[in-house]
């Protein structure tokens, strides 16, 4: 494939995973967990770092996981003691984020990482980093971890999509039903980390944010029906990867920040003309009610 | 290194910090008890675009225009959130969610641009993310010092009337005090507190400086005054010992090293507070089952 085809690949993927996921970040309330979790990350990509020497595979995803359930752990133990919840994910992601940037700018991590790679990411160097899949040939890395997780996500969402559906619209039903909501809470935490930590390379840890929340949220303003949700949210995500790629050649700019912008666009379009929830739609039924 | 510490920029650059970190400090206070410490994460991030727009309109990088720039986004950012949240079925966090990522995106965007177009002039900018104490120029110094000041004056001068606002509006209404003026009032002061924080400490943890500080003065005191004067000795505090230890490595970002030492405060509030310590919990709660176990025994 050629050198766009990957990066249009890969900031696809990018697109569909956030997006499947952020449609149950918005409908949990956890948007601003999310972006706490897309900060911390940082710190466990450069622990993995610190202990296995590279940048690649597995370490990095597993650090990734690590540190996004210990800030969830951390702000749940916060909140038990008292503290408001968003005081909680206030302190716990900004001292996380900055011991990892820390590390990152003093020579106690000795890492060579970018501070800015890690913000911002850098698509355009995926497409040269390759490993070599059976059957399939050279793909980039990033591609295949991409893959991965997007699978991952989809299988675990489909297998359980009922007990989400339960947990996250009444979790005391949920309870009452004999399903751990608490672990089904950890595990959706699980899967935000991972998710963020595939997408890392692509957009960087915080253009994530835009890409789980914002998809989602505008498909939110649609449909009722959750299954249309997933399915709207995750092409708003494709949609705005690649509405934000040509943004970016065009204007010779970040790509990434031209990606979270792109979300931005089809937000202000959805919240305008959404046939449900739009305001165009609101007001209609408002002149008509009168 | 004494070289550092010596030089009279440095030292300005200093005083100013310490000023800072006492202002969110007391703005902290307040958007912690009307619980919007997130609001200012929000709005930190929103400022960035603001800046660069006023880079690039200006073609320099003088800090009275940056701040104007990023006051202007942040305040918009503020604007929008509230109407999102407002006019649609969105809860506030993925309004402030968005209005943070995909404003932070266009700054991003917006930077780029200006390191490719500016010239030289725009070596520095990077700084406003992370936040570069050592780059500032006396006068930037002075700059961020006297607006910290004149924010904690306006709190100070006014302060029952902040207190009666921030806990009971309708009192605050019978008394004849103009609630809505004081809200937006409020929200105006948030937006200065952040952008001129924003060269010292950077969009991404401004929120911090005004976040920590609050949190950890409540383990201390039930009392509002006491809180808000803590929670500004522990901003102050936080915010001149980030700056000193970022001034001895060579272009170490000070914003990480303001927020760990503030966090360090944080912990040590948490367990060993005074009034809702952990610490003083426990015991708290053991002298209640002593109590309990021997009033058991009694009616055995």
């Amino acid at each position: 494939m050629s050198y766009t085809g990957w990066i249009l690949l890969t900031a696809s993927l990018v697109g569909i995973s956030c997006g499947i996921i952020g449609v149950l970040l918005i409908l949990r309330r956890m948007a601003m967990m999310a972006d706490a979790i897309s900060h911390t990350v940082l710190l466990g990509i450069v622990i993995a770092f610190m202990i296995s020497e590279s940048l690649q595979g597995t370490g990095m995803l597993i650090g990734a996981m690590l540190a996004g359930l210990l800030t969830t752990w951390i702000v749940q133990w916060f909140q038990s003691k008292g503290l408001q919840s968003d005081a909680a994910i206030g302190v716990v992601f900004t001292t996380l984020f900055s011991i990892g940037v820390i590390l990152i700018a003093t020579s106690v991590g000795n890492v060579h990482l970018d501070v800015n790679h890690a913000l911002m990411g850098e698509i355009s160097f995926v497409p040269w980093n390759l490993i070599d899949v059976p059957l399939v040939g050279e793909v980039p890395l990033a591609v295949v971890l991409l893959v991965t997780v997007t699978a991952l996500v989809l299988m675990v969402i489909l297998l359980f999509y009922k007990e989400w559906k339960i947990t996250t619209f009444d979790p005391a039903l949920a309870a009452s039903f004999g399903i751990p909501v608490l672990v089904m809470h950890y595990l959706f935490m699980s899967m935000v980390s991972i998710t963020t930590v595939a997408a890392f390379d692509a957009v960087g840890a915080i253009m994530v944010v835009a890409m789980l929340i914002t998809p989602a949220a505008s498909a939110n303003l649609w449909t009722d029906r959750l299954w249309l949700m997933f399915v709207l949210s995750a092409s708003f995500g494709m949609g705005s990867s690649i509405l934000g790629y040509v943004i970016a050649i065009w204007l010779n700019t970040s790509i990434s920040g031209s990606m979270a912008f792109a979300t931005g666009l089809i937000f202000l379009f959805s919240y305008v003309f959404a046939p449900r929830y739009g305001r165009i739609a609101v007001l209609k039924k408002k002149r008509e009610t009168i | 290194m004494a070289d550092i510490l010596l030089s009279s920029n440095f030292q300005w650059v200093f005083v100013s910090a310490v000023m800072l970190g006492m202002a969110a400090g007391m703005m902290g206070t307040m958007s912690n008890l009307r619980k919007q410490g997130l609001m200012s994460d929000a709005i930190s991030h929103a400022a960035l675009p603001g800046v660069m727009i006023a880079f690039l309109m200006t073609g320099e990088k003088d800090l009275m225009f940056l701040i104007i720039g990023a006051g202007l986004s942040g305040l918009i950012a503020a604007c929008l959130i509230q109407g999102i949240h407002q006019s649609t079925r969105i809860k506030e966090d993925a309004a402030m969610g968005i209005v943070l990522s995909v404003f932070f995106g266009g700054g991003i965007m917006l930077l780029t641009i200006a390191n490719q177009v500016g010239q030289g002039k725009q070596s520095g900018l990077d700084g406003f993310i992370f936040g570069q104490a050592a780059s500032m120029i006396r006068s930037d110094a002075m700059i961020m010092g006297v607006l910290a000041i004149i924010v904690m004056l306006v709190i100070v001068f006014r302060f029952k009337e902040w207190k009666v606002v921030l806990f009971d509006p309708n009192h605050a209404k019978m008394m004849g005090i103009p609630v809505k003026f004081y809200e937006s009032f409020y929200t105006f002061l948030l937006v200065v507190t952040i952008v001129i924080g924003i060269q010292a400490v950077g969009v991404i943890l401004m929120a911090a400086l005004l976040i920590i500080p609050s949190v950890s003065a409540r383990y201390w005191t039930h009392s509002l005054l006491i809180m808000f004067v803590l929670s500004a000795v522990f901003g102050g505090i936080s915010g001149g010992l980030g700056t000193l230890i970022s001034a001895f490595g060579e272009g170490l970002p000070t914003g990480p090293f303001i927020v760990v030492s503030s966090s360090v405060i944080f912990l040590v509030s948490l367990f060993l507070g005074s009034k809702n310590g952990l610490w003083i919990q426990r015991m708290k709660l053991s002298k209640y089952k002593s109590l309990k176990s021997s009033h058991d025994v009694k009616e055995d």
